[in-house]
């Protein structure tokens, strides 16, 4: 089966030509590629959205993990956003919290929609709760909200890596944003090729990312780096907005995104061996959760 | 491509908390059991690389019993599969190994009853997709996002012809097929992606034709 786009460009030059939503063309491709109709993938699409709302509401009354490596920051993050006093401005703090409260629910072994990964399953949704608040979008618009975000990531999968263990974080929570990113630009009305310009500006900052969670464990540093990519996709959506464009073209930092994970040393891509998880904190709390020597100095 | 749906990108709807270690091991158990075709009494979990170092931490274990129990993704009863198998009967053992495998996050699960024992290996790629990549022995490779159909068969000439002509009977599109044997004239094995779910009387003239001796069915 011949797939309607293989890379940003030729999605964008689709979505031009046919003067048509990206939503639209990855809905036209879910179509072709699995022979569904538009009625069932709407529907299954809905239902991962649900999952989301579901997901922020119980992660924003705070929850625990079991290792008690994470939780009830987000409720934290909330009560400061309430008093007004947030410097980051309310939307992106609004966009934070609720990516952080996704992630919490995550590694509380909640019920959640990995997107594109469960470790990175906070910045979509995080930054779509918060820029409803702002836009007031349909139904249907958020639904195409994740449509959007799965084209660019859909690319991402094909071309280079989604996986923190192939390509660290920058895959996971680095695709996450750049698919965020892009799916504000959609909803807010801006054109597909300011969606490419806001991934690939969201995408170069994130380039570089490792994937070194302490213990292994899907919880530090992740569930504040999908707050960071929340805030990373709300910023570089207001650049690409503002007319700001990536002087890479977005597929070329795709690209280097790939050739960054594949130069990676092994202790960088989800091993635990190296960055935070080697930290002498990292190694206590690491034997801490799952005995055995105590090795380092900890706390 | 090897990723072809937006719903392996925005999906799948899982347990937390982690898309290799938890979905993809819910449901590399899950297709051992399809394999198995039935509820196994007992289960030996071998765990390598990343899988042996945090399957604690990212209840792997806890995921592939669910799997084995016929549990999805987002089934919460994944949770308590541990209490669930002893109600049910089924004993279990995990076994993280230190030996090198080629990909980081692998489980080979041996499992049984009074009947037959089976032997399976699978790995899980990244995003909750995974592969299984060996079989009793035999070397394969199935994504089991497919459905698909695994024939055991006796190594002799027109057995494959017999398999494809019976798809093709009943209008059934062959996506991917692999062909692998032990030695030549003994034992072989026919490993059949398919565009749609086989019902069962395809599955019983498949088992009728010459030099078959188990048909396995995997649904989507």
């Amino acid at each position: 089966m011949e797939a309607l786009f293989r890379n940003v460009r030729e999605l964008v030059e689709r979505a031009e030509k046919e003067e048509k939503l990206i939503s639209e063309i990855m809905i036209e491709q879910e179509m072709l590629m699995t022979d569904r109709s538009r009625e069932d993938i709407m529907i299954q699409m809905d239902r991962n959205l649900t999952v989301m709302e579901e997901a922020v509401e119980k992660g924003l009354k705070g929850v625990h993990s079991v290792s008690g490596l994470t939780g009830g920051d987000a409720v934290l993050l909330q009560k400061y956003r309430d008093t007004g006093n947030a410097l980051s401005g309310d939307l992106l703090l609004d966009a934070v919290s609720k990516a952080v409260a996704t992630n919490e629910v995550n590694a509380a072994m909640g019920t959640i929609c990995a997107t594109p990964t469960a470790g990175s399953a906070g910045v979509v949704p995080g930054t779509l709760f918060a820029v409803q608040n702002k836009l007031n979008p349909t139904r249907e618009q958020m639904i195409r909200y994740l449509f959007t975000a799965g084209a660019f990531g859909f690319v991402v999968a094909n071309n280079a890596s989604i996986s923190g263990a192939a390509g660290g974080c920058q895959a996971e929570v680095g695709s996450a944003a750049g698919m965020a990113s892009a799916a504000i630009i959609e909803m807010a009305g801006g054109t597909p090729q300011q969606c490419s310009e806001a991934f690939a500006i969201t995408m170069k900052n994130m380039l570089g990312l490792v994937c070194d969670p302490v213990a292994g464990l899907v919880e530090v540093p992740c569930v504040k780096r999908n707050a960071m990519g929340a805030a990373n996709a709300v910023v570089a959506a207001d650049m690409a907005l503002a007319g700001v464009t990536s002087r890479i073209p977005c597929d070329e930092v795709i690209g280097a995104m790939f050739e960054i994970g594949q130069s990676m040393p092994s202790a960088l891509r989800e091993t635990a061996k190296g960055g935070l998880a080697a930290t002498p904190t990292g190694k206590w709390l690491e034997s801490k959760i799952f005995g055995g020597a105590v090795v380092g100095s900890g706390q | 491509m090897k990723f072809k749906s937006v719903f392996d990108i925005i999906g799948p709807v899982m347990i937390g908390p982690s898309s290799s270690h938890t979905a993809g091991a819910a449901r590399i158990g899950r297709v051992a059991r399809d394999l198995f075709g039935r509820q196994p009494d007992w289960a030996k979990v071998h765990l390598y690389g990343s899988f042996a170092e945090t399957y604690k931490g990212h209840s792997t274990d806890v995921a592939i019993i669910g799997g084995l129990l016929d549990y999805d993704t987002f089934d919460e009863r994944i949770k308590t599969s541990f209490e669930e198998a002893k109600n049910a009967g089924m004993t279990f053992e995990f076994i993280p190994e230190t030996g090198h495998v080629d990909h980081p996050n692998t489980a080979r699960i041996v499992i049984g009853d009074k009947d037959s024992e089976m032997s399976m290996m699978g790995i899980s790629i990244g995003g909750g997709k995974i592969e299984i990549t060996e079989l009793n022995g035999f070397p394969l490779r199935l994504s089991g996002n497919h459905p698909a159909i695994l024939v055991v068969h006796e190594d002799r000439s027109g057995c494959i012809a017999n398999v494809a002509n019976c798809l093709y009977k009943y209008d059934i599109n062959i996506g991917h097929m692999e062909v692998s044997r032990k030695e030549r004239g003994h034992m072989a094995l026919m490993v059949i992606e398919v565009d749609q779910n086989v019902d069962k009387e395809v599955m019983e003239d498949l088992r009728k034709l010459p030099n078959i001796t188990q048909v396995t069915r995997i649904a989507d």
